[in-house]
Parts: structure tokens; sequence; C-alpha cells
């Protein structure tokens, strides 16, 4: 059951933009992998994406060892000597000691503010925050999205009209004004209540290309085939259909944790997200905007760390999408090319493959939807650059209505 | 056609009424209305309460005050809107009108632009594919997604605004930035202009040059104390202009097409000098409208008149020729009085605004007020525009690359077509109807997201009623903020469904 389609050279086959040297290259490399080999080395082949991974790493490790982290009662310390909420006197006039020729790192690396407390802790716990609340929306968001796709996907009609009018109204309320208006009420309440209910509200894009993927996938032969074997429902949905639309979902929420962490740092610089005593990367800006001109790495370093973690988990994201695109093709290099070409002795005229497709497209919706949210608010819709958009338009009849 | 559209619009209309009720709830759940007054030592405490309670409905419980508030909605359709007042006992409808303003020039501004940027990058990388110049716009669309506007408008604050205030005072550019930007400039255009190694030099060569030596002479003119185009670079650029538009448009080997590009830009040309010291003098909204309007017809006209068999073409290159040279005449005209603005009482030499829409009480002509406008719309815009049009330079290289790989495409090239009609005919057409829908959507949804840019640069506009009304617990300003980007929201969900439906005709809808 692989997503991937066979390697093998099918006379008379061919997908448009590939020749045959590039499929033998393709096949020779994918031949006897597991489809979950095959994602991994393809993933592991995309510069990008594992310079962010690498990147995101050290930041979690960072975040998380420095100052000392507290889930609940559980609570350790950290090999920093400051923590987030102590002042300390302020040494050069909190100016940051950080300085890369010669390379020194001193006692305040990033600085301290007004009352002197040190902004690398500060800087750590806000990212500490910002990266809880992003894997706790991705999960949620995930799980409710993928379910309610599923359902509506699987079992069409009045379910899916129910639940994809649902998914409208919710549509309909830009993220950050129902996250304003949510935060205002449940923020007070800590991080994880507010990363709960943003998740409950950033589902719905992802819910919609869940439906589109179900829609087309439930008219395969082996979901067929497995209803012949009296596999039931739940067995078909989660067995055997989930696990081919796993590319587009893993993708999907790779990029909505991107998203979730821009909504969080705005929401908490709006004042609803994120309160005091407690900090996020979002609150520090907003608390030290005015300073700018006078302490300007009170406002550097919180920017900075926002942008360097939505940025790599946006190329993770764009990793994945490489990755489980059957259709990407690597662009076989200029000189791999002609090697396989003098091998085939052929004289077909070199072509480079495109990339694009479902994923493409889909991932370029959900990063537009992070961004969107600041600068576009509700826009979310499930958008295939390809493809109409199935459930604006009558389904076509099929056969087994 | 009409029962899917009717169908369509009676599901919006219930999905407004669902939206509103569960925004109007969750407004009104999400605090206590009266929490300042319950904490005040006011003597008359007592009766303060009860005249709020009385004055927002506040003795209802809100899962029937929303039918108060939905009541008033209903009285639009006989001409009595009433979106209730605030706790300040403001008329709400007052304020929306005011705030809708500010914040619809905003957003329209800045979408347009971005919509304009993000096709013409988009697609320019999805044809130079793998290309330097894709990889890195592809990059910087990566950093634009995860930039946080917030944290962006404040740099824009700092750098474009008081840092370049500061330069205006003594515009001096340093010896060093000519060379590095013409490096950079000719770089850029080396990545995108294809071709061997050659041409790649030449290209590079002309671009630093061009570059070079246009700085040099904004240096030497004190360009940014006096900005102009003036005649030589309306000429210059009028030509430019009716060769580059022939040439997407209808391609150079049409020559009567060419011919009336250059017509209109002679006609144009012609018209500079009556035009910036003459009939632009007291000229008001209406009449630049007017202008416009009649500028793009008489092009058309011109276009028509040289037509020869296959009249439309030639009048559509014409007519979108005298718009751009009429516009570039215009902006002349606004800069011709820049100075004179800059150097006013009100401005004091700081013209880049950090903060509000508009200088107030600037009593000036019609141009004045178009570059006060376009200096307190400047950050917010650029702001604005990085953010969304990432997401437009994405959508349009992949809708244009799957076309791109489509068998008609081969089939266009296999029968001989060129290049440019290929592409401009037979893939761009396309691929532009996905991003048509995008786009509607996405006007739709604007609004709600310039809360925090108009927040950061002091806008009173919509997000501004809405954050007061969130504080206040105070669901109407809310719900008339939610008002204006929910049924956008709708209507342009609706029009996106249908601009798809009545571009693609794959789609049937019965």
């Amino acid at each position: 059951m692989s997503t991937i389609p066979p390697p093998v050279e099918q006379p008379g086959h061919h997908e448009p933009g590939i020749t045959d040297q590039e499929n033998s290259i393709e096949g020779k490399e994918v031949a006897g992998l597991s489809q979950g080999q095959i994602v991994r080395k393809r993933f592991f082949r995309h510069k990008g994406a594992l310079a962010a991974m690498v990147l995101l790493s050290f930041i979690i490790l960072l975040a998380f060892t420095s100052v000392g982290t507290q889930f609940g009662s559980w609570k350790t310390g950290g090999w920093w000597p400051y923590t987030w909420n102590l002042s300390v006197a302020i040494e050069n006039g909190g100016r940051p000691s950080l300085s890369l020729f010669p390379f020194t790192i001193g006692s305040h690396p990033f600085g301290q503010d007004e009352v002197g407390r040190d902004i690398f802790a500060v800087v750590m716990r806000g990212t500490q925050q910002s990266l809880q609340i992003m894997v706790i929306v991705g999960l949620v968001a995930t799980f409710i999205g993928t379910v309610v796709g599923a359902i509506s996907g699987y079992y069409r009609g009045f379910t899916d009209s129910v639940l994809m009018r649902f998914t409208d109204v919710i549509i309909t309320i830009p993220v950050i004004v129902i996250g304003a208006v949510l935060g205002r009420k449940f923020g007070v309440a800590g991080v994880v209540p507010l990363a709960l209910i943003l998740g409950s509200v950033l589902w719905t894009g992802l819910a919609r290309l869940v439906r589109g993927e179900f829609l087309s996938l439930r008219e395969r032969e082996f979901v067929d085939a497995a209803r012949v074997a009296g596999a039931r429902d739940r067995r078909i949905i989660f067995r055997h259909i989930l696990p081919n639309a796993i590319g587009v979902i893993i993708v999907n929420s790779t990029l909505l944790m991107a998203s979730a962490i821009l909504i969080e740092t705005a929401l908490s610089y709006l004042g609803y997200g994120v309160r005091a005593p407690d900090t996020s990367l979002g609150k520090i800006i907003s608390d030290n905007q005015t300073a700018f001109a006078t302490r300007p790495w009170l406002f550097w370093w919180p920017g900075l760390f926002i942008i360097a973690i939505a940025l790599c988990v946006n190329f993770i994201g764009d990793g994945l999408r490489d990755a489980f695109d059957p259709r990407q093709r690597r662009m076989p290099t200029e000189r791999n090319l002609a090697r396989a070409h003098r091998a085939a002795g052929s004289d077909q005229p070199l072509d480079t493959p495109t990339d694009g497709g479902d994923l493409d497209s889909a991932a370029a919706f959900v990063s537009s939807r992070g961004a969107g949210m600041q600068a576009g608010g509700s826009g979310a819709r499930t958008f295939y650059a390809d493809k109409p958009r199935d459930e604006d338009r009558p389904a076509p009849k099929r056969d087994d209505e | 056609m009409a029962t899917f559209v009717v169908r369509r619009l009676i599901a919006s209309i219930f999905i407004f009424l669902a939206a509103t009720y569960l925004m109007y709830q969750l407004t009104a759940l999400s605090g206590d209305p009266l929490e300042d007054l319950r904490t005040s030592t006011a003597p008359n405490k007592a009766q303060l309460i009860e005249a709020r309670t009385a004055l927002l409905h506040l003795d209802v419980p809100p899962y029937l005050r929303y039918f108060i508030w939905i009541a008033g909605i209903g009285k639009c359709f006989i001409g009595q809107c009433d979106l209730g007042v605030t706790v300040q006992n403001q008329p709400v409808t007052v304020l929306l009108a005011q705030a809708a303003g500010s914040t619809l020039q905003l957003v329209t501004i800045s979408n347009i632009v971005a919509i304009i940027l993000g096709l013409i990058i988009g697609i320019t990388t999805a044809l130079r594919q793998y290309s330097g110049y894709d990889y890195g716009v592809t990059f910087m669309a990566f950093l634009f997604f995860s930039l946080p506007i917030f944290w962006v408008a404040v740099l824009l604050k700092q750098f474009g605004a008081i840092g370049f205030n500061d330069f205006l005072q003594n515009p001096q550019i340093a010896g060093w930035i000519a060379p590095v930007l013409a490096v950079i400039s000719g770089l850029v255009w080396m990545s995108i202009v294809p071709g061997k190694l050659r041409r790649k030099v030449i290209t590079f060569a002309i671009a630093a040059l061009a570059t070079g030596a246009v700085i040099v002479y904004m240096d030497a003119s004190d360009w940014f104390s006096t900005p102009h185009i003036g005649i030589v670079g309306v000429v210059i650029t009028a030509i430019g202009v009716a060769f580059a538009v022939t040439a997407v448009s209808t391609g150079l080997k049409r020559r009567r097409a060419l011919y009336a590009s250059l017509t209109v830009a002679a006609v144009g040309i012609a018209l500079y000098f009556p035009f910036m010291y003459g009939f632009s003098y007291g000229m008001q909204l209406w009449g630049f409208v007017l202008l416009a309007v009649l500028t793009i017809g008489v092009s058309f006209g011109i276009g028509w008149l040289w037509g020869g068999p296959d009249k439309l073409p030639v009048a559509r290159t014409a007519a979108i020729t005298g718009f751009i040279v009429a516009a570039v005449i215009a902006l002349d005209r606004f800069m011709y009085v820049w100075n004179q603005y800059a150097t006013s009482g009100q401005i004091k030499g700081r013209p880049i605004a950090t903060i509000g829409s508009a200088t107030p009480n600037l009593d000036a002509s019609f141009w004045v007020h178009g570059v006060d406008l376009f200096t307190h719309l400047i950050l917010p815009t650029i702001a604005l525009i990085l953010i969304s049009f990432a997401s437009y330079t994405r959508y349009s290289r992949a809708s244009l690359l799957e076309v791109m790989n489509q068998d008609y495409i081969r089939t266009a090239r296999a029968k001989g077509l060129t290049e440019r009609t290929v592409v401009v005919r037979h893939a761009f057409r396309n691929a532009l109807i996905p991003i048509a829908t995008i786009v509607a959507f996405d006007i739709g949804g604007l609004i709600g997201g310039a809360v925090i840019t108009e927040r950061v640069f002091g806008w009173v506009g919509m997000g501004q009623l809405f954050q007061k009304g969130l504080d206040h617990v105070d669901p109407n300003p809310v719900m008339a903020f939610f008002l204006v980007t929910g049924s956008l929201a709708i209507i342009f969900n609706l029009i996106a469904d249908l601009v798809y439906a009545g571009l693609d005709p794959r789609i049937r809808v019965s």
C-alpha cells in the first residue's frame, strides 16, 4: 500500500516531462525499499530541511536545558545562572555581552532589560512557551482536522454536509479574532489551555484537505477490495485510507505548527495570549517595542528566535513535502543525466522534471494560512492549485449511489 | 447555475447566522462587562451599574441578547441600521462608518499591490524554475511566511520612517552604496535573464551600470529633496512601456499594436507639460478618476483606429500602455508637490509617518493630500504586503508550473507557437483560474488580519474597534467588526466559487 508509483518501466506509459533515463535513475534508488525508507531517504536529501532540523533541535535543547523547565509540579533547574524572573544588578548599561570577534559570551549575552532581568533567560523561557504551544496546537489541530475530514470524506452525504458547514462557520471567523476572544478568557489560565484553544480553531484547513483526499481515495480499488473482504468502516478509514493520506496530513500539520507559533506570538503581542508573570516571545516584543531606540536588543533577540523557529519548521515541512510527493523526483544532475543518456544510447532530448502538484499547492495553502492569519485572517480554504474544488460543486453521480 | 447560486446563497446566510451567533456568545461570555464598575469606589456605584445594565441590555442573557442585536441588523433592510451602542453610549453604526473607511483603504491598496507583485514574481519564478532567482525567491517567501508582522512593523518604523526621515534632513548617499547596489542589481538581473555565460555577463554589466548611473544621478541632482521623473524620464519610460506592453500583450511582430502603443505614448508625452503646469491645478478626486477613465478610453480608441483586421488585442495593448504612461505622469505630478509637502509647517521635514492614517487638518490641494496619504500608507502597506505577497508568489508559481506541465502546452509548442503565445495565451490564463479564487477569498479575510498592523501603526480603524470592544467585554463593537469581516469573507467565498465556475468550463454547475 504505497503511494509511490511502481518504479518499473511500463511500456507506453510516461508521466509528463519524465524521460526513461530519469525513471531508471529513480527506479534504482527506490528499488526494494519500503515507503518509510523512501520518504526518509528523500527527506535527508533535502539540505535545507536537514539544516533546519539540526537548528531546531539545537534551539529546543538550548531552551529547555538552559533555564530549566516546569511541567505542573515537576521542575528542573538549568545550567544558566539566571532565571526569567530574577532581577540582578545592571552591568554595562544592560548591553549584550555577546561578541563574535573575539568570541565571548560574557555574563549577559543578550543583555538586560531596565529592571535587570537577563534577556537570555527571558528569551529562553519565551522560546519554551512558544515551542510548547506549537507542539500542542499541532497535535490537537491535526487530530481534530484528520478525524473531521476523514469522517466527512468517507461517509459523504448528510454527515459531510453537517461537518463541512460547521467547518465553514469556524472558517468565517478570522483566526486572530476567535483566538483573541477565547484567549482573553482562557489565556490567563496558562500556556496549555491557550494552546488547546488555538488547536481547536486551527484545524479547519486540514479538515478540508483531508476530506478532499478521502473523497478521491475512497473510490479506489483497494477500498473496494477491503470492503469485499468484510472490513468494517473504522478499519477501512484508519487502516486502509488514512495511511495513503498521511503525506498530506504530516506536511500540513508541520506547516500548521509554523503558523501556530506566529499566531501565539501575535496574540501575546495583542495581550490576549500568555500573561505576566510568565512570558512568551510575542509578549517580550510587545513589552519592549517602545524601547527600540534605547535598548534594541530587547527587541532583536525574541524576534530572531520567532523567525528561526518558524523558518525551521517551514523548511522541515518543505522537505517532508518533497519526500512524500510521489511526483516529486529529484532533478538529476546534468552529469548523471548525461551518463544515463550515454548508457541508454538514445538520442531523446533531455527534459527536466518539474515539481508541483497536490502537496506543493497544499503547502502553499497552509503556509499562507499562517501568514494569512497575520495579514489575512480567515484565508482558509482547501485549495488544490491543479484541481477544481470538489466540495463546492454537486458531486458527480457515482455508480454506488 | 441559478439554482447553484441560490443554494450557495441560502447556505451562506445560515453560515453567517451561525457564525455571528457563535461570535456573540464568545464575546459576551469572555468576561464581566461590569468589572470596572464593581471594583470602583464611586458613591453612585449601584446607579452606574444599573445604567449600564439598561444601556447594554445586560439583564437579558447573552443567548437571547443576540436576537436584540440581530433585530438591529434586520432593520438595515428598511434603511435604519442599528448596531447598538458601546459602553460609552456611542452609536456603533457611526463608529463603524468612520473605522471602515481607513481600514478598507489600507487593505485594498496593500492587497492590490501584493497581488500584482506576487503574480509577476510567482510567474517569472515558475518560468525560470530551478534558477538562482527561483531559489532566492523561494527562500524569501519562506522567510516572509515566518516573519511576525508586529516585529517587521516596528523595524519598519525605526528604519523606514525614523531612519529615512533622518536621512532626508541631509540626503547624501554614502560613497560605497552606489557600487554595492549596482553589483546587487547586476546579480539579480543576471539570475533572472536566461542564457549562456556571455549573455549573463552582458546582463550583469548593463544592470549594474544602469543602477549605478541612476543612483549617482539621484545623488547629484538632490533627488530625495525634490523627487522628479521629468520630461526626459517620462519620454524614456513611455517608450519603454510601449515596447514592453506590446511585447507581452501581442508580440512585437504585430506592428499595428506597436505603432498604436507608440502613438499613445507620444500623446502622453505631448500632454505632459499642459498637464503638469496647466489643468492639473485645482484637480479634485472626481476629476482624477474621470481623467483616468478618459485616458483608458482614448487609448483604447487610438488602438481601435490602428486596429486592422483584429482590433481588440491592439486596442487592449494601447489601453494598457495609456494607463501606465498616464500613471507615470501622475506620479511625477505627485512628486512635484513632495518638497512643498515635506517642508510645510505640519510636516516639518519628517514626511514618513509612523502613526495614524492622515495628517489632521491638512488644508492643501488634491496632490498634496495624495502625498500625505502615501506617506501614511507606505509603512503599513509594506508590512501587509510582505506577508500576503509571499503566499501569492507560491500560489502563482505552483499554479503555473502545474499548467506548464499539461499536454496542451506541449501541443502548443509542437505546433510551432512562439514562447510568448504559449506562456501568455495558453498557460497564464489557465494558471489564473485557481489564483483568482484564492485572491477572492483572501480579500474577504484581509480586514481581520489587519488588526495587528493597525495597532502597531496607530490607525483608528476596525482593529481598534474590535480591540476596545473586546477589552470592555462589549459585544456591539466587536460584532460590528465581525459583521464586516464575516460578511466579506462569506461574500468573497461565494464570489470565488462563481468566478471558478465561470472561468473553468470543466466545472458544470447545474
